[in-house]
């Protein structure tokens, strides 16, 4: 599986990950041979064989209702990089 | 007295009996740490005024007759698991800053158990490697070369342990990444079953695979840690809600009745004839104990374990690191033109070329048009891996494999070789794809450095594992050896 520059580029699209021109180039080439070591994976005869996502047999968990302790607005705010008073404050969304 | 050299079951005996206090013991480990680790670089972040404070806390509990055997005991905690008030860094610049508002479950338990915490342990950005190269910050060393990698992602943990900086750590296990260290460093390391183990506060990776463990100087104090650490969290919707024994039961000196099955497919190519004589003669030495043992062909598909692992795991990581977006925690660019800009610049400037690398492998896994070839088919092949360890274990009470196909390896050599560097994982990757448990302890040396042996258990096994780990310890002195540091 060979990776072209405009499938690196559209995969970083995807994930919003900025990428200069070297990392691009790189990423094609290391994906590329990584992903032709995948390929023994179609050697796999998986007829009839079921997915696993998770390996313990849970039900979905459910819990009562109750409310408990939370963070203080002032924990939740600490780390924030940019804030203003209770607010996380983020770019405009809209561009005019 | 050496008190930075002790086991914590030699530690709290000495603290029962009052031969010493936890702040002597908490500054024998910080004088360690200040001689040894700009040497080898266990630590991201140490707390030292934290760790005395906490030490002194001990020792009134320990006057009071309140101890616990972790009461009082220097602990360094991998860096990937959230400490209240203590940055917590994942080895990423995305994290550089975050201080965590909350403790992680095991960081809790192990604080109500009087855990005295030295520090935080550097590891391979968001535990994404297998040497502790891929830290954002720097790269570990390896105590017993320090030319050679210690292994990873756990590799600081294992390390402060093997280094005696800290009496005993806690790593994470996605992988590989307590034990394959755990066998590089010369240590013990334990990845339980999933679900066993908390892991709320632990910074996701691949939530379906991560597993907190030990990593300890003994198996003695492998179950004193598992006692501490294990049983059910409502905090953790996938946490399993089973009682959990007193682990230090298992520690019995011998294997008599127990079958075990040596998987030929393990014997991999690649694997240095140095750790295949080691790894033969523990075998041997646990017959001499009393085990039943079966060399045999009977996990065909580990040979597609690799491949599926590194669709699986990148395709999860990919998930879960879409959330650094730079708005509510974490690194964010500062110079960006909108929003769409700020998040691409957020995460080209924060994330590393492994963290990258997988993000994008994990996109492509999970894209339109190849999900069905890659992720869909990753499962169905976990499946296949899950149901042949079910049918082994219908025959064998544990199964026997090296940890890793080769002692430590130099730093950079794998570097610009993702595969091969993902190959170091190859014996132990299968058994979080099955989501068992399973142990490394040391077991021996080739030229001075490092091999381990790994145990695989059924789900909910740890008591068998820990029982094989101990009577294989009890007959070697391999934990005895102390690094030339």
């Amino acid at each position: 599986m060979k990776l072209s520059r405009e499938e690196v580029k559209h995969l970083a699209l995807l994930v919003r990950l900025g990428l200069s021109e070297d990392e691009i180039e790189r990423l094609r080439e290391q994906l590329s041979n990584i992903l032709e070591n995948f390929e023994i994976l179609q050697q796999v005869d998986t007829t009839d064989v079921p997915p696993t996502a998770h390996c313990i047999a849970l039900e979905n968990v459910l819990r009562d209702d109750q409310s408990g302790p939370s963070l203080a607005p002032e924990e939740v705010l600490s780390n924030a990089p940019n804030r203003e008073e209770q607010y996380f404050r983020v770019r405009a969304v809209l561009e005019q | 007295m050496d008190l930075h050299r002790l086991t914590i079951h030699e530690a709290a005996d000495l603290l029962r009996r009052r031969e010493t206090s936890s702040q002597e013991l908490t500054r024998a480990c910080l004088d360690r740490i200040a001689a040894v680790d700009p040497a080898v670089r266990a630590f991201v972040t140490v707390c030292a005024d934290g760790a005395l404070q906490q030490a002194g806390e001990a020792d009134r509990r320990i006057t009071n007759g309140e101890a616990t055997p972790l009461t009082g005991i220097p602990a360094a905690i991998k860096d990937n698991m959230c400490t209240r008030g203590v940055r917590t860094t994942c080895s990423s610049r995305m994290l550089e800053g975050f201080v965590p508002p909350y403790n992680a479950t095991v960081v809790q338990s192990l604080s109500d158990a009087g855990m005295v915490m030295l520090g935080k342990a550097n590891m391979d950005e968001f535990a994404m490697g297998s040497s502790t190269e891929h830290s954002a910050f720097f790269p570990s060393r390896n105590p017993w070369d320090r030319a050679r990698v210690p292994g990873g992602s756990s590799g600081g943990s294992c390390v402060a342990v093997a280094a005696d900086e800290a009496i005993y750590s806690l790593g994470s296990d996605t992988g590989g990444s307590i034990r394959q260290p755990a066998g590089f460093c010369s240590v013990v390391g334990f990845k339980p079953t999933y679900g066993r183990v908390s892991r709320f506060g632990l910074v996701a990776f691949a939530s379906s695979l991560d597993q907190i463990g030990p990593i300890t100087k003994d198996v003695t104090d492998c179950a004193l840690v598992m006692n501490a650490i294990c049983g059910y969290d409502p905090g953790d919707s996938t946490s399993l809600n089973q009682p959990t024994p007193d682990y230090t039961r298992s520690l019995v000196p011998d294997l008599k009745g127990l079958r075990l099955g040596v998987p030929q497919e393990y014997a991999v190519a690649g694997m240095q004839p140095g750790v295949e004589s080691a790894f033969k003669a523990a075998v041997r030495r646990l017959a001499e104990l009393g085990a039943e043992i079966e060399w045999g062909a009977f996990l065909p598909h580990t040979r597609y374990a690799l491949a599926a692992y590194y669709i699986i795991a990148p395709s999860e990581a990919s998930a879960n690191l879409a959330r650094y977006d730079g708005v509510k925690y974490g690194f964010s660019a500062p110079e960006a033109s909108s929003m769409w800009d700020a998040l691409e610049k957020t995460k080209q400037a924060g994330f590393g070329a492994e963290v990258k690398r997988r993000i994008m492998l994990g996109t492509y896994a999970l894209s339109a048009g190849y999900y069905d070839a890659y992720y869909l088919k990753a499962q169905k092949v976990r499946t296949l891996i899950r149901q042949e360890f079910d049918r082994a274990f219908a025959r064998f009470d544990a199964l026997i494999t090296p940890t890793s196909p080769t002692v430590p390896f130099k730093i950079g050599e794998k570097m610009d070789d993702p595969v091969q560097m993902y190959l170091s994982d190859i014996c132990t990757l299968p058994v979080n794809i099955a989501g068992i448990p399973a142990v490394s302890v040391p077991a021996g040396f080739v030229d001075g450095l490092p091999v381990g042996l790994q145990a695989i258990g059924k789900p909910l096994g740890e008591e068998t594992l820990l029982r094989i780990a101990f009577a294989y310890e009890q007959s070697t002195d391999w934990h005895k050896r102390k690094t030339p540091l």
